[in-house]
């Protein structure tokens, strides 16, 4: 059938998911569940080696997670795994926050060993998004932005036999935070889900302190295992050293036009929120953004998201009063945390979990997003490449759109593709979400947004174009591209934020 | 016309493209590597193609290195590697330019 | 001549695709592709015939396109010339003028083309870079040289080796140039650019220069990178109080009009012909600004 964003969606998926029907959440009342707990005083918990774990966990037909805020420099997650495959154990469920690059050969091998049969995950790339769009994985892999998969870790969907979490630092009975030792990442939000709700929860740390361990991110409460290895990650590959802001001058013209929106919108008033990505431009928007707000006097309630170094010097500056902070993207924003209490730590549920008595996201005032693709409708995908391949993750793209008006920002074309098209390749967050689109060649309201279109009409020197007039600028500058060829097969679906099939991707044809 | 030295034109930077012609005696046989393959393939092959076929080369090796470039790129590139192929860069073809 | 604004005249390198691409989107006001010093002996061919294609096919919108050719001694010039006429590119800028003469060996080169492609004699514009003190000495002939002349530019770079010098930051170095080449611009009724500031890092030095040669009178400024153009129209964009002069300028002139008489007052005041001149022109520098709305009213920040 088709959903309501237009897709194509095979009935055999449709047996225990709905198809996407709306952004609206409403008001349902959601069972949630609790993990299993192994009582114990404590004692027993330090454990020589991540052998010795894995065999007393995980078993056949188990779901394990991992969370990615280690990003490139996790060493964890190639560890346990070489384990996992090496004890001969099939037919995993694997369930982490995300994947990075660095995890890549290693899933591919562990689908290849039998080990991993299912996946859910935010995203993937490289090697194993190749891998999985060219039929490596029998069963679909399950896409979930960091909500949804708050959200279905909370009701059951994702039930999380076995947790692997890397912390730079914990005490023997496993209070642990994020923010101090060589590997020290900042905020544990993703993880934290984990450790909350899965049946058996694993710490691993490369820097064993004294108890008890304070501040506690993680508390001994939850905690089954602690497993002391010799190195957590690479500080240098965790996250890049400081954030720098782009020189590029085409991000600073698309940057400077997103400040232009944000600024003449009903929503820059005293106590406004914003979120913003790491790309180039949406990063670059916080310089545009810092000095606006010093103009105009006016400073932020909160900021939000994953957090770099520009944000936190806003919050130090003093523009913005809260940081309300579930990953961070540099050393400059992962090692500010202690140093600031308005950089508050939050989970993923309490970041944008949908069903919830309340998320943060949805008191976002403004999200400036990136995209892969944009059409016409307004659908983004930030899913799959040019080639049909998955190179992407959701991250909190669908989420972060509830937010009062969302701009995408993106440059109208990238080398000989089309950032603006006639239909995404991939829907990951629905056109109904997405407030305003802002490329270098001019800047689109969604024809929903009339309040919009008329706040900015006023505005001279914004470019204000429809959006089927980019799309056209962008055919006409890199051609009509012949269309992608898929099989049927079904490799992945993509889930909205509630769960809902928003998109399946197909195999792509050789 | 025929095809007197292998030469190049275009760089491996991003929007350019690559070309290397050489001679050939089984018409004009494209070697392409491009990102962007899946959707440009063919019609990058008829840019070259065409290109060539106005400057009378009928028979020729092309290797085509493409960093997301546009057709006007694709187009400029075969001509300068066409022209210094042919030794005439000196004298360029007005009518092809 | 048609009064255009020539605030920003962006370089850009004949043989980058990328550059060469984008070169549209930042909204300079003039556009200049360089065949010249950015590149190389043995990538002329290359560089000439992708500028040719570009200008073909790519939509540069409203920004005047110029093209920086190769020297009038160099083996290039003529095949440049020639591509760039047939591409229909509206202005070629010479390098290293020093005389009248060059100018009309250019002009030369560019009928014969023009000729040859079908083009109407004259639809071509040139315009000379001025890089020595020879070049200087000679500005107003060099400006007076042909109808189809746009504007000088200086070149600091070359010049400031030739007067056995080098660029300083309070610029006093180039400011007899400045004033002889704007002065002969104006003369002659053509624009003036100033040179470059190549150092990205120097916002505050190009602010200081940009604000000087807009207080001396240049119509603009060459610039090496997108990022400049912002802040070279930030100091060309009027204030205030001229932009509402400006409007009442064009009210009494619209007044006068409409009562079908020649003489246009304001205030009880006449308005004298340079008062005009001077008001379209903020006006036109509001318009690009996006100070004054569709309705002709001045915005408020």
């Amino acid at each position: 059938m088709k959903n309501n964003a237009g897709r194509e969606i095979p009935e055999e998926f449709l047996n225990d998911r709905k198809a996407f029907e709306s952004t609206e959440i409403g008001h349902p009342e959601i069972q949630r569940t609790a993990p299993k707990v192994r009582v114990s005083t404590g004692d027993d918990k330090v454990v020589e080696s991540i052998e010795d774990v894995v065999k007393s966990t995980v078993k056949d037909g188990m779901t394990i997670s991992f969370h990615h805020h280690l990003r490139e420099g996790d060493f964890i997650f190639n560890k346990v795994m070489d384990c996992i495959i090496n004890l001969g154990i099939k037919d995993l469920t694997l369930a982490p926050s995300s994947l990075t690059n660095t995890m890549n050969d290693k899933v591919v091998e562990a689908i290849k060993a039998g080990t991993i049969t299912n996946i859910t995950s935010s995203g993937m790339r490289g090697s194993l998004g190749e891998a999985v769009s060219h039929g490596l994985l029998k069963n679909p892999v399950i896409f979930r932005s960091h909500g949804n998969r708050a959200r279905s870790i909370e009701n059951g969907e994702i039930k999380i036999d076995v947790a692997f979490l890397g912390v730079p630092n914990a005490d023997r009975l496993g209070n642990a935070n994020g923010m101090t030792g060589d590997a020290a990442f900042g905020s544990l939000g993703y993880a934290l889900m984990d450790a909350n709700y899965a049946n058996k929860v694993v710490l691993l740390t490369d820097n064993l302190v004294d108890y008890p361990n304070t501040p506690a991110s993680i508390k001994q409460t939850q905690v089954d295992y602690v497993v002391k290895v010799d190195q957590v990650g690479d500080p240098d590959r965790i996250g890049t050293g400081a954030t720098r802001f782009t020189k590029n001058p085409k991000d600073l013209k698309i940057a400077k036009m997103v400040n232009d929106v944000i600024i003449h919108s009903p929503y820059f008033k005293q106590g406004f929120s914003f979120q913003t990505g790491s790309g180039g431009s949406a990063l670059a928007v916080a310089r545009f953004l810092r000095q606006s707000m010093i103009d105009n006097h006016i400073t932020a309630s909160f900021a939000l998201g994953g957090i770099t170094k520009p944000i936190v010097d806003l919050l130090e500056e003093g523009l913005v009063q809260k940081v309300m902070d579930v990953q961070d993207f540099d050393k400059g924003a992962a090692t500010s945390m202690k140093e600031n209490k308005n950089q508050q730590e939050i989970d993923a549920s309490w970041y944008a979990d949908p069903e919830n008595k309340g998320a943060m996201v949805d008191q976002l005032d403004i999200a400036i997003l990136s995209a892969l693709e944009i059409d016409t409708n307004f659908n983004v995908n930030v899913m799959t490449g040019s080639n049909g391949v998955i190179r992407g993750a959701i991250g909190g793209h669908q989420d972060a759109a509830t937010s009062k008006m969302t701009i995408i920002c993106a440059p109208l074309t990238r080398g000989r593709i089309a950032t603006v098209v006639p239909a995404v390749s991939t829907v990951v967050t629905p056109g109904d979400s997405i407030d305003v689109l802002v490329t270098e060649a001019g800047i689109a309201v969604n024809p929903k947004r009339q309040d919009l279109v008329e706040a900015f009409k006023k505005v001279p020197g914004l470019p204000l174009v429809s959006i089927e007039e980019l799309q056209q600028r962008a055919e006409k500058i890199v051609g009509k591209p012949q269309p992608l060829q898929f099989t049927d097969r079904t490799v992945a679906l993509v889930t909205y934020r509630d769960g809902s099939l928003i998109d399946v991707i197909k195999q792509v044809k050789d | 016309m025929e095809i007197k030295q292998t030469a190049l034109a275009g760089t491996l930077e991003s929007s350019d493209i690559q070309i290397t012609l050489s001679q050939g005696n089984e018409g004009i046989q494209i070697d392409l590597d491009s990102s962007v393959e899946a959707l440009y393939g063919p019609q990058i092959k008829k840019v070259i193609t065409d290109t060539l076929a106005a400057y009378d080369i009928e028979n020729a090796k092309v290797k085509a290195v493409d960093k997301g470039a546009l057709d006007c790129v694709i187009k400029a590139r075969t001509m300068a590697a066409a022209q210094r192929a042919l030794g005439t860069v000196d004298k360029p073809n007005w009518e092809v330019l | 001549m048609e009064e255009r604004l020539r605030r920003t005249m962006m370089f850009v390198p004949g043989n980058n695709a990328g550059m060469v691409k984008d070169a549209g989107i930042y909204g300079a006001d003039s556009i200049m592709f360089d065949l010249e010093d950015s590149v190389s002996m043995d990538q002329k061919d290359a560089a000439r015939m992708l500028v040719y294609e570009a200008l073909q096919t790519q939509d540069y919108g409203d920004a005047e396109l110029v093209v920086r050719v190769n020297g009038i001694d160099t083996p290039y010039f003529r095949n440049d010339v020639f591509a760039m006429v047939k591409a229909g590119i509206q202005v070629v800028r010479l390098p290293k003028v020093e005389s009248a003469q060059m100018m009309l060996d250019l002009v030369k080169v560019v009928e014969e083309a023009e000729k040859k492609f079908n083009i109407p004699v004259g639809t071509t514009h040139v315009m000379a870079a001025i890089e020595s003190a020879r070049g200087v000495m000679k500005a107003l002939e060099i400006a007076e040289s042909t109808d189809r002349m746009i504007g000088l530019a200086l070149s600091a770079e070359d010049y400031t080796t030739d007067m056995k010098t080098h660029r300083y930051p309070d610029g006093a170095e180039l400011e007899f140039a400045r004033n002889m080449i704007l002065h002969a611009a104006r003369a002659a009724g053509i624009a003036a650019f100033d040179t470059v500031f190549t150092n990205m890092n120097d916002i505050e030095g190009f602010q200081r220069e940009t604000e000087h040669i807009h207080q001396l009178g240049f119509d603009g400024k060459s610039l090496v990178n997108p990022r400049q153009i912002d802040w070279v129209n930030k100091v060309y964009e009027p204030s205030k109080a001229e932009i509402e002069n400006a409007l009442d300028v064009e009210a009494a002139i619209e007044e006068a009009h409409e009562k079908g008489s020649g003489v246009i007052s304001m205030n009880g005041q006449m308005v004298d012909r340079p008062v005009v001149l001077r008001a379209q022109r903020v006006i036109r520098l509001a318009k690009a600004s996006g100070l004054i709305n569709e309705d002709g009213e001045y915005i408020e920040e």
